[in-house]
């Protein structure tokens, strides 16, 4: 048993460390296309498209104008405090609500969480050059993995830790299909061309987005092939950062939670649901539903599930 | 103004006994060691994150007490007597606040007078005919001492509504332990650890009795921007009892639950570090949202405990502290054994004249006043204050007490360049549960770290030691008449100057 405040704060704790991590991975792709030439498939509207990527581009446009410059989606994405995905308002939340947990948390998990919040101070949006830029978003990256390790390695295994785990398998999920539908256009078979392709390099910044372009040779080892990009993203259980990866973990600790409560709920059910829905597809049947329309109907069963485990527990 | 009394040195030369272990290893560390300790102290404080100060924005600043690595000694005797009178304190005034907001014996009996009471500021009329839990108002309090030499110790004020600062003995104690394991295997100290289970214990054996089988204990925190927030987490943690916000609370049925992710659940005992004030916006600040709605309608219904109860502050008010003698002979029928800061009471015409005749030298506030407000410092001040201030005593007399000008102990302290002499207070934690009093051996010794300041508050710069009670045979102490007041002095710094004097009133503020 938990209270359910802990149980919440616990949940957005590791929703927000995520965030900021996608955030961080999201600019670092964005950084790494623009600085390609154009003819490999590099443009001066990535940097927007990385905005798009994070949901915030109406956001942004209210903030900043017609100011598409790399230097305004910088500020917007890693520092802004009127940007509830930046960096820095994640790194915040996230630190304000394992403080309300501290007794929750493990010493380790405080600590890391503490010093990414200390730490972060130390980068300012004035004046940032590429190096510092790489300087945050590795720190970024590797704060996050640190609370997630540090999470897996000390937190005894009762529902303090499922509920830590829901919140970042839900915000990876939710992320990973953004990401995936911010770009899909890319990904459709009209737009392979025969031959030495122009979105290579979109394909594979999609893949380094979500830490996953090694794995892609390593599962399928041969040259990037839209299809098969998506099909890793969506459907490879065994990939972590794919729909079906975080669907199948949601499934999971939700089912431990019910286990030690001796109660199934609706969020069960939805988990269950979408894991059958992505476990039963193939990569053709998501391609001939429509690839935009088959995200959008994931992106909004993770806000279902989100709303119910919110129901159920954590109110 | 006579040279405080250093707990270590007897007139500056020879060391008394409890300290000989703490003086060989002075001399055996130098100053470079000590140093180094202080700064991995802090850093294992910082580590702990044991922080205090009011948490704004993002950039809000985290300050830490300044930790010294000094202990503060007392002997097993000392502590036997000291603890003796706390026990005794403590029951008296469980016994006030049972009789005022009951029976009201000891004003019918016309020793404390009425307005006293009736018109005090903490005084909750609400509380009136309320049956509390076994009769214990005040199951926590802290008992702020001070020590003006061998013999004498003074109660400088009661607190009993949320008293702050055990984590900070428990913490202090493990960072020295950390430290100088040493000390430990050479000294038997009595342990503190284990504070959190008396206090567990306490609590427990106050539940209602309408509670089902083991009572569920929480602790109810306004929040992480209250000052004491680290507290609050630590303790919690330590009791193993969840930590809960007023919306985390709801009454039905004159129930208490707390909300989980498994629904409702039964609450029995809430430990709240939260003020009377804000507890239930039903019946005190309706624009509390720090409380919890119908708090109080259970609580009177007898279905929860406070600890500690609704209107405990009329028993730590100033002018109230002046009856405690007599208090604690009404109640109990003995005689104090920790004695009060001899303190005159303006509204009686012998004490008024004799005031009003020594001004120069003692300290008047106001009984009502608060952070210093409306307060002479007599050997600080000009004749011309001293004479303004005539006036406003000669007008309101009721309105305010006296007190000397008081010499706190000192304790030998590292400061930076050396080891000096510094002045000390003691807050030992008193717990009253159904059954006994419970006092672990030891309290928080507060530390003022400036050369003869006397303020020892946190927000002052005041610093903490680990405060130890040898749990060895007692050793001798100084015998009776060693000179310690007006022996000539000494190699270290000692004077207490006229402003440090000024400030010593501020102590009592915690």
């Amino acid at each position: 048993m938990l209270l359910a405040r802990t149980a919440d704060n616990l949940f957005w704790l590791a929703r927000y460390v995520e965030r900021a991590e996608n955030t961080a991975r999201i600019l670092d792709a964005a950084a790494r296309l623009s600085s390609l030439p154009a003819g490999y498939g590099g443009s001066s509207n990535e940097w927007t498209s990385a905005v798009a990527a994070t949901g915030g581009l109406d956001r942004f446009r209210e903030l900043y104008g017609d100011d598409e410059s790399h230097q305004a989606v910088i500020d917007f994405l890693a520092f802004s405090p009127d940007n509830p995905a930046s960096i820095r308002t994640c790194i915040e939340v996230a630190r304000s609500n394992a403080r309300a947990v501290r007794t929750a948390l493990t010493a380790e998990m405080w600590d890391s969480i503490n010093s990414a919040w200390l730490e972060l101070r130390q980068f300012r949006s004035e004046g940032m050059t590429r190096p510092r830029l790489n300087e945050l978003l590795s720190f970024v990256k590797e704060a996050s993995l640190r609370f997630d390790g540090s999470a897996y390695r000390t937190m005894l295994r009762n529902d303090a830790y499922y509920f830590t785990r829901l919140g970042s398998f839900l915000e990876r999920a939710d992320a990973t299909a953004r990401i995936l539908d911010v770009k899909y256009h890319v990904l459709l078979p009209e737009g392979e061309p025969v031959g030495g392709s122009l979105d290579y390099f979109q394909w594979s910044s999609i893949l380094r987005s979500v830490s996953a372009l090694t794995a892609y040779h390593w599962v399928y080892r041969q040259n990037l092939r839209p299809w098969l990009v998506a099909d890793l993203l969506i459907l490879r259980r065994e990939m972590p950062r794919s729909l079906a990866g975080c669907s199948e973990n949601l499934t999971r600790f939700l089912d431990e939670i019910a286990r030690d409560y001796g109660q199934q709920g609706p969020s069960q059910r939805i988990a269950r649901a979408t894991f059958a829905r992505l476990q039963n597809a193939d990569v053709d049947a998501v391609f001939a539903e429509g690839l935009h329309e088959f995200l959008l109907s994931i992106i909004a069963e993770n806000n279902r599930l989100g709303a119910a485990i919110a129901d159920q527990y954590l109110t | 103004m006579a040279t405080p009394f250093d707990e270590m040195t007897i007139a500056g030369h020879d060391c008394r006994p409890a300290y000989d272990l703490v003086k060989a290893w002075l001399e055996n560390h130098d100053m470079e060691t000590l140093r180094h300790r202080s700064q991995e102290a802090e850093l294992l404080f910082r580590r702990i994150g044991i922080t205090f100060a009011v948490y704004g924005q993002a950039e809000a600043e985290e300050r830490i007490i300044p930790f010294d690595v000094v202990p503060r000694v007392l002997t097993m005797g000392e502590w036997q007597r000291l603890s003796q009178g706390l026990t005794q304190r403590v029951r008296a005034l469980n016994a006030f606040l049972a009789d005022i907001y009951g029976p009201a014996n000891i004003i019918k009996a016309g020793i404390v007078p009425a307005d006293l009471i009736y018109q005090n500021p903490y005084f909750r009329p609400e509380m009136i005919g309320v049956k509390v839990p076994r009769s214990i108002y005040v199951p926590i309090s802290g008992i702020d001492i001070v020590r003006v030499d061998a013999e004498t110790f003074y109660v400088l004020e009661d607190n009993a509504r949320t008293p702050s600062g055990v984590s900070y003995m428990l913490e202090n104690r493990e960072v020295m332990m950390r430290l100088f394991p040493d000390l430990f295997s050479e000294h038997r100290i009595a342990p503190v650890e284990n504070y959190p289970d008396e206090l567990l214990l306490t609590l427990q054996s106050l539940a209602p009795e309408s509670a089902p089988g083991e009572p569920t204990v929480v602790l109810l925190t306004p929040g992480q921007y209250n000052s004491a927030y680290y507290e609050h987490t630590f303790l919690a943690d330590r009791l193993g009892v969840e930590l809960v916000e007023g919306r985390d609370l709801f009454v039905r049925d004159s129930i208490v639950y707390m909300r989980t992710t498994q629904g409702p659940k039964r609450v029995d005992v809430i430990y709240r570090r939260l003020d009377d004030e804000f507890l239930d916006p039903l019946v005190f600040r309706p624009d509390s949202a720090l409380g919890v709605p119908g708090l109080m309608a259970a609580y009177r219904a007898g279905n929860v405990t406070l600890a500690n109860a609704v209107g405990t502050g009329v028993a730590d008010d100033k002018a109230i502290y002046t009856y405690m003698p007599e208090i604690v002979r009404f109640y109990l029928g003995e005689e104090p054994i920790l004695k009060n800061v001899p303190t005159w009471r303006c509204r009686e015409p012998e004490a008024l004249a004799y005031v009003l005749d020594h001004l120069p030298e003692l300290v008047v506030k106001e009984v009502s006043g608060s952070g210093g407000y409306g307060m002479l410092v007599g050997p600080a001040a000009d004749s011309e204050t001293i004479e303004a201030f005539r006036a406003k005593l000669k007008a309101k007399p009721e309105d305010f007490i006296a007190q000397p000008t008081l010499a706190l102990s000192t304790c030998p302290t590292f400061v930076g360049n050396g080891v000096a002499p510094r002045h000390v207070d003691l807050r030992p934690f008193v717990l009253s549960g159904s059954d006994q009093v419970r006092i672990v051996p030891g309290g928080l010794t507060r530390v003022a770290m400036r050369e003869g300041s006397l303020v020892v508050n946190s927000s002052q710069g005041g610093g903490t030691k680990d405060t130890w009670v040898l749990d060895d045979p007692t050793p001798a102490d100084s015998p009776p008449g060693t000179p310690s007041s007006t022996a000539e002095v000494t190699t270290m710094e000692h004077q207490v100057s006229d402003q440090a004097r000024s400030q010593s009133q501020s102590q009592s503020q915690s």
